[in-house]
């Protein structure tokens, strides 16, 4: 039965062409939808892969699956494409470039674009993910880095070279990768939080404060609990003066104090939001015939009884896939365990579940840069980050699915070692042989 | 279906093996994928299929019916 045809679905229209709006463009063709899909997208590249730009800010070998494989890419490697040329082409995607949607008129179902043209559909998906914060008046000197698109990975690249000093303000994931990039290359990095800890709000003060001595190890000036109040450019460079009165020279400053979700030009649609579009589990949004995923979309999901946003990858991928469904009417409850992964010093962080509002967290030191961390929630396993413990990863993202009991799969900490809670027998992988 | 790893554009994100964990392994001194199963049986094609594109290198690939 052709639900989408049914439903009246002639013209799917999808603003937002990074990675959630390209998946749920592949999930509705995948589930062959017939009518014509409109995919806009406000920059003028063609959809790329983000991580990279943080990830690799100053790698000289970013990896890339075009490249032949074992070979060393030039020091600038050109962008990830999401998918290869012609790809939209073949698939009957009418990818738009370079055209921003201004504002939405849920009532007439018309996209205004910026240019003032309007654009009808009859479905809608909403994937204009984040952007940067605005910096504060009092830090918005000329020439402070932010980072966020490619244009912003070229200009902060060539700054990020041995002996600069660096400035990074803001340690959640973006800065730490930033200052992880520079330091390694040899720049000076002065790391500002203005948490007690390197992030604190994703992943707790214990995990912050793990992280910031590994940053500290590696050579790093990382200060928590410290505003930055003022940033001047001067002739030689810029001075910061921090909460305390300190003050820091830098040659680079770059501002990571996080995003917000793009919804300005949704205001006066009669959408609700609120952190995000607020979606239901379905990522339905209040709206009959528009969905939301990615960055932007705040939904309920049942798997942690929580109304969430997340800003990552793998989410950005599952969720615009599973609104692209319940778009063509096979609505089904999106309900993930979210994922993400970070690479600093060579350390390969990687989480799965949420660490938000946890009312335990378990760390496990396993020495020579090891860790695994485990939050509790309503008593169920909730949360594991592991840092070079691989193998954990998935054993724990299970249980955390299955919404295992806390006291039946970590196991109570011996005394006498009151900080990590004692070693853990290891958790075998079991599947079939 | 056989399953293949490019292990140079492999970055250790362990998806797959959240995704298809009778498929995939992770050898975690080199952080590379283990194919554990490289012609697995069609019951599993659904998951491995998740895994393949689950993966944010695009290092796995399925061939054959």
């Amino acid at each position: 039965m052709r639900r989408d045809v049914d439903r009246g679905l002639r013209r799917i229209v999808i603003v937002g062409a990074s990675l959630a709006g390209v998946s749920a463009a592949q999930a509705l063709r995948e589930a062959e939808f017939p009518g014509e899909i409109v995919l806009l997208g406000d920059e003028p590249h063609p959809p790329y892969d983000r991580p990279p730009l943080s990830k690799e800010a100053v790698s000289k070998e970013a990896p890339s699956k075009d490249a032949p494989s074992g070979q060393a890419l030039p020091a600038d490697p050109a962008p990830r494409w999401l998918r290869p040329d012609g790809w939209y082409g073949e698939h009957g995607i009418d990818l738009r470039l370079g055209v921003r949607a201004a504002a939405l008129d849920t009532g007439r179902k018309r996209v205004i674009l910026a240019d003032g043209a309007e654009l009808d559909y009859d479905g809608l998906v909403l994937a204009t993910g984040a952007r940067p914060a605005p910096l504060p008046g009092a830090l918005a000197a000329p020439g402070v880095l932010t980072l966020r698109t490619i244009e912003d990975a070229a200009a902060l690249r060539p700054a990020l070279t041995a002996g600069r000093r660096v400035l990074v303000i803001g340690a959640g994931f973006i800065g730490l990768e930033v200052a992880a990039a520079a330091q390694s290359a040899g720049a000076h990095v002065m790391l500002v939080e203005v948490a007690m800890a390197p992030l604190a709000r994703a992943l707790g003060d214990q995990v912050g404060e793990w992280m910031a001595r590994r940053h500290r190890a590696a050579g790093a000036d990382v200060r928590c609990g410290q505003p930055v109040r003022r940033i001047s450019a001067r002739p030689d460079g810029y001075q910061a003066v921090l909460g305390d009165g300190t003050t820091l020279s830098a040659d680079v400053v770059v501002a990571a104090m996080g995003v917000l979700p793009a919804v300005d030009w949704l205001r006066g649609s009669g959408l609700r939001i609120g952190d995000g579009v607020l979606c239901d589990e379905c990522c339905r949004t209040s709206v009959p015939g528009v969905v939301a995923a990615g960055d932007l979309a705040r939904w309920y999901n049942p798997l942690f009884d929580e109304d969430m946003r997340i800003e990552h990858w793998t989410n950005a991928a599952e969720q615009g896939r599973a609104a692209a469904r319940t778009l063509l009417g096979h609505a089904a409850a999106y309900a993930p365990v979210p994922y993400f992964w970070s690479d600093q010093y060579g350390m390969r962080i990687r989480f799965a579940g949420r660490a938000y509002a946890a009312a335990e967290v378990r760390i496990e030191d396993r020495g020579n840069g090891s860790m695994v961390a485990l939050f509790q929630r309503d008593g169920l396993i909730r949360g594991v980050l592991c840092v070079d413990a691989l193998r954990e990863l998935p054993v724990r993202r299970l249980q955390i699915l299955n919404r295992q009991r806390w006291e039946e799969v970590v196991p109570e900490p011996s005394p006498g070692d009151p900080v990590s809670g004692g070693r853990q027998s290891r958790p075998v992988l079991q599947v079939p042989p | 279906m056989k399953v293949e790893a490019d292990l140079a554009a492999c970055q250790g994100y362990v998806c797959c093996v959240m995704a298809a964990p009778e498929v995939f392994d992770v050898d975690e001194d080199t952080a590379k994928v283990i194919v554990r199963v490289t012609e697995p049986d069609q019951s599993l094609r659904a998951k491995v299929e998740e895994a393949v594109r689950s993966c944010p290198s695009g290092a796995l690939r399925v061939t054959g019916a």
